[in-house]
């Protein structure tokens, strides 16, 4: 693990935020870690329908965030719904899983949002709930961007990536996406797909344009839309 | 059957009636070899028949059948009698045709019908219930035939396998799946008797044993067919400047133009598909007769190519333009010659193509070979010293894969129960599982069942029961109905429809390339400039417009390794001046100058040059151990030089040299070659390495881990796809020892990383010795792989990393933010699938 950066990778509604390549988001301000869109046991709803996906998905992302946990030792950790990818997952964790959540929910002050894969949080896993939206400070806090949003809101649910062409290769990875008002996180969970920034279901909330900020390998690089590739 | 059946005094013709009558009424009299195989079929043995194209094979492995047949008393209770399976769809309906000829003209009572993937629905059903006497298929299609369970009653009957184009088929995943099908046959029809049908190969014993149902040569019989002609090579001498580098041969265009205006019909043979394309055009810009030039790859779409392949039929056409997918199939006699555009790769496969010209054994086929650039013409020129000795190259295929051993166990459970102990004897008796241990078996049987992961919770979810009477079972019928819509062993890079706005399908573009596309550029297809107007939902939009500077699509799969046996024929010339007597003035002229300025790669041994240039530091190592091994070799190379504090930057391979360049020089060139090199940087690497994930992505999809994109299935508009890396990366965190990962490493390093190939060479290197020249600049022989530089991208994190920085810091105003520390977090995507 080398240095930890402090400076900010971003604004939003004038707060300074730090967006990791791991696809954490970082509020050194509030010492707050926020993450996106976990959809934990998603390979084991796969293998219910007798799709026999390797298993080790939700320990991956737990050790992922425990990573950015011990880099950043955050008071609070947001998790911004879609957590758990549907409501028996938290029955299907294996049990060495389970307390490995309850170990990092009492850590920290731990929220869970609720999201459309997760309406209702599992209560046994540690770590408090919120349902709607958390507001803190000059940010709101939800799972997916409302089309009418005040400035300053902070989701998840669209697991945007973005691709560009550099040398005649194709180059695509998770991102953020943020137009100064309005930002959107990449899914955190080892299993979770992308979609296309410039789908019309993410562009469309940014009717004034955007920027991506693309995880690479160990850093996190910036980019204006009109740098980037369809699909 | 295309061959023509020359009058012959020997052997008398002990043909029965009708075959006699109708052989003797076109003035034929059976080929020995065709008598030879009749003798084989007599005694109930089994056969491998050898003989080079157009020697009336085909007919020698139906004709036992047509007369057994002929001869029963009730032909309608006969049931399925013979099993033809050919690579190829185009070949099974081809041959379909053909035999019905003489089964018309001779009024037999036998019924032949095909089975493909584009067989209908209602016929499929038609023949599970009254199966025809001679059924022709794939080896996927069999696959399937075998996953039901009607396949017991159905294949009872069966009497005769004929394996065609059997030297296609052995070593590749077709033909693990085909083995393995024949292993099955073996159980349901004990009696059936396999025939092979082969071209030359260099490796005989290893193919018989691989049709032996035993997995041993000894049994199969042995006939060799007719030798053909010496064919009429000769080398194009162009009058042209022979280029340094590059692989389109384009300046030759106005010289092969000329070749093709003065023979009757040519097949020019290129080697990938890129090329075929640029070729094409360049051909019809000088078409002053408005010759009819046609062009025929694996993108086209179907119903184009087989436009093509019918007007190639009738004669219509003067050229065709091809790729390997011409390689094997359907016949021309009237081809009178070919032009082989590049080189070759391979002694056999310049036999194959060649073969493909006056089909007729008795009439010697020409032939052209045009080099693309100067090192080509050494490989044109031994490729054909190397034909004309008679010898062959090819390596005896390798074990077979255990991804299709997984998909082929999940469809015996579809057909009927089975127990692990007979399972594993039946599989054991096909030659690419014939050294299969018990506990890969077992591994691979544990994956069937239930994914064959270590962490126990898992086991609530499988696809067979193991029942207490100890056979296994498919879990539902749901399994069995999705494991049949994802047999097969092809795994294509995923692709994107390019349509006409307003029109028709044109053919299939890699969905790589066109994710490069911005709308507005202009690109190269099917010998047609298009423009790209817009991705639509699944589909490329496109329209007919000129525009500069088209790009080309690039085929990930379209290159072929440069064979070992081809590369010792290099070395050998390379080091022997006696041997350039008769090369092209500019080649020799060059070998010359490069004796002069340096010296010429030993055959055994190593020649490293080093010089500076620029700024930089040049080493360049003529290791002649292709285009793959290099690739790893370059990646070997380059952490060893970081270690060793040069400060490499890059590195460029081709399939005969590798050059790697570096901000300091390297001083301990033996150190850097030493045989040790094969330890864990080169696992390391091969584990992060795109071409292993590449591999794992293929090894997932035939294993039946995730499925395939199914035509109809993809959803529109909003897609969220999910990549095959990121199973594998959990997979390899989590549990590095499962089952797809060993396959997938097995995979690999007999493929794409070619460790064997590079170990070879690095062993070859030791025993040979180094030697090193320390020039002030760059040698004669080292101009084309400089030329190479800034073409080729190497891939790694470091490079991801560089390339991503490097794209950021085009951007003008302050996008580019100060970079941050953390460890290795996102991941960079590549072949997504939906799932």
């Amino acid at each position: 693990m080398s240095t930890i950066s402090l400076a900010p990778t971003l604004h939003l509604n004038g707060t300074a935020l730090i967006a990791e390549p791991s696809g954490a988001l970082y509020w050194p301000a509030r010492e707050t870690l926020v993450v996106a869109d976990l959809h934990l046991e998603k390979g084991s709803s796969f293998a219910r329908r007798g799709q026999l996906l390797p298993p080790y998905d939700s320990r991956t992302t737990l050790s992922l965030i425990a990573d950015a946990i011990r880099r950043r030792r955050p008071a609070r950790v947001i998790c911004l719904g879609d957590s758990f990818h549907d409501g028996e997952a938290a029955a299907r964790l294996a049990p060495d899983d389970a307390d490995a959540i309850r170990r990092l929910t009492g850590s920290s002050d731990w929220i869970w949002i609720a999201g459309n894969h997760d309406p209702v949080p599992p209560e046994t896993l540690g770590g408090r709930v919120v349902t709607d939206a958390l507001v803190d400070g000059a940010l709101i806090f939800r799972h997916e961007a409302l089309a009418r949003a005040a400035p300053g809101e902070v989701s998840g649910h669209y697991h945007p990536k973005a691709a560009i062409t550099q040398r005649g290769r194709r180059l695509s990875a998770r991102c953020f996406v943020e137009d100064g008002r309005r930002l959107i996180l990449p899914a955190f969970g080892a299993y979770t797909g992308g979609l296309n920034v410039l789908d019309p279901a993410i562009a469309a909330l940014y009717p004034n344009g955007f920027r991506v900020h693309l995880l690479g390998p160990r850093k996190v690089h910036g980019f204006p839309r009109a740098r980037l590739l369809r699909a | 059957m295309d061959e023509s059946h020359l009058p012959r005094p020997i052997p008398p013709n002990d043909l029965p009636e009708p075959f006699a009558g109708w052989f003797a009424a076109r003035g034929w009299v059976p080929h020995p070899h065709q008598q030879a195989m009749r003798a084989a079929a007599n005694a109930g043995e089994h056969a491998l028949l050898i003989a080079p194209t157009g020697g009336g094979k085909t007919l020698a492995g139906f004709l036992p059948s047509l007369i057994d047949l002929a001869g029963l008393p009730d032909p309608d209770a006969a049931g399925l009698h013979t099993l033809y399976v050919s690579p190829l769809k185009a070949l099974a309906v081809d041959i379909a045709r053909n035999l019905t000829t003489p089964i018309a003209e001779m009024d037999l009572p036998i019924r032949v019908e095909t089975r493909t993937g584009d067989t209908p629905q209602n016929r499929r059903q038609r023949q599970r219930e009254n199966p025809p006497h001679i059924l022709l298929t794939t080896p996927e299609s069999l696959a399937l035939l075998i996953s039901y369970p009607e396949a017991v009653d159905f294949f009872a009957t069966l009497r005769t396998i004929v394996i065609d184009e059997a030297h296609a088929l052995a070593g590749t995943k077709r033909g693990d799946q085909l083995a393995l099908c024949l292993a099955r046959l073996s159980i349901l029809a004990p009696d059936a008797r396999r025939v092979g049908l082969s071209a030359t190969v260099a490796q005989p014993d290893a193919l018989a044993a691989w049709v032996s149902p035993t997995a041993g040569p000894g049994d199969v019989r042995r006939i060799e067919g007719g030798g053909a002609v010496e064919p009429q090579i000769a080398i194009l001498d162009t009058e042209e400047r022979l280029p340094w580098s590059g692989h389109y041969g384009l300046h030759a265009a106005p010289e092969i133009y000329r070749e093709i205006r003065k023979a009757g019909t040519t097949l020019v043979f290129v080697n990938t598909r890129a090329q075929a394309e640029l070729l094409f055009q360049e051909l019809w810009r000088g078409n002053e007769d408005n010759l009819a030039i046609a062009l025929h790859h694996g993108s086209l779409a179907r119903e184009q190519r087989r436009k093509v392949e019918e007007a190639m039929a009738r004669g219509a056409l003067r050229a065709v333009v091809a790729t390997s997918s011409l390689d094997l199939g359907i016949d021309w006699a009237a081809v009178d010659l070919v032009i082989q555009v590049g080189p070759p790769k391979g002694v056999s496969r310049l036999t194959q193509r060649i073969g493909r010209a006056g089909h007729r054994l008795d009439a010697p086929s020409r032939a052209l070979l045009v080099p693309c650039n100067r090192f080509e013409v050494l490989e044109c020129r031994c490729a054909i010293e190397g034909l004309m000795a008679r010898t062959l190259d090819g390596e005896a295929p390798g074990p077979g894969g255990l991804d299709v051993l997984a998909q082929h166990i999940m469809g015996l459970a579809c057909a009927a129960p089975f127990t692990a102990d007979a399972l594993f004897a039946e599989i054991r008796a096909s030659a690419p599982y014939a050294n299969l241990d018990r506990a890969t078996f077992d591994d691979v049987l544990r994956y069937v069942e239930d994914g064959g992961y270590a962490l126990r919770t898992y086991e609530r979810w499988r696809r067979l029961f193991h029942k207490a009477d100890g056979t296994y079972e498919v879990a539902s019928p749901q399994v069995a109905r999705r494991h049949r819509m994802n047999i097969g062993t092809i795994v294509e890079s995923p692709t994107l429809k390019v349509r006409l706005r307003k029109g028709p399908v044109l053919g299939e573009i890699e969905e790589y390339f066109a994710t490069l596309l911005e709308p507005g550029d202009s690109f190269v297809f099917g010998g047609e400039m298009l423009r790209f107007e817009g991705m639509r939902e699944t589909w490329v939009e496109v329209s007919r417009a000129p525009g500069k500077e088209p790009k080309v699509p690039s085929y990930l799969g379209g290159r072929m390794p440069f064979t070992t046996h081809l590369s010792d024929r290099v070395r050998a010339a390379l080091e022997d001046p006696a041997s350039w007597r008769d090369l092209p003035e500019q080649v020799a002229e060059w070998l010359r100058l490069q004796q002069w300025r340096s010296v010429l790669p030993p055959r055994d041994g190593l020649l490293v040059e080093c010089f500076p240039r620029g700024d930089k530091e040049y080493l360049v190592a003529y290791s002649f151990a292709g285009r793959n091994a290099h690739q790893t070799l370059g990646m070997l190379l380059t952490k060893r030089m970081e270690r060793m504090g040069v400060g490499p930057l890059g590195f460029v391979a081709s399939d005969y040299v590798i050059a790697v360049w570096s901000l300091h020089p390297v001083e301990d060139v033996t150190g850097l070659f030493d045989e040790d090199m094969l330890g864990d940087d080169l696992e390391a690497w091969m584990e992060e390495s795109s071409l292993m994930r590449r591999t794992f992505r293929n090894v997932a999809i035939v294993a039946g881990l995730i499925e395939r994109k199914m035509p109809g299935t993809e959803k529109t508009g909003r897609q969220v796809t999910f990549s095959a890396d990121l199973i594998y990366d959990v997979l390899r965190r989590h549990e590095p020892d499962h089952i797809l990962l060993r396959a997938t490493r097995a995979d690999a390093a007999g493929g794409m990383i070619d460790v064997g190939r590079l170990a070879d060479f690095l062993k070859r290197a030791a025993t040979g010795g180094i030697i090193h020249r320390r020039l002030d600049r760059v040698s004669p022989l080292a101009v084309p792989i400089l030329l190479e530089v800034g073409k080729e991208q190497v891939a790694s994190d470091a490079a991801i990393e560089d390339l991503l920085d490097e794209a950021a810091a085009d951007l003008e105003g302050d996008l580019v933010r100060e970079a941050m520390g953390g460890p290795d977090g996102g991941g960079i995507l590549h072949g997504e699938l939906p799932l």
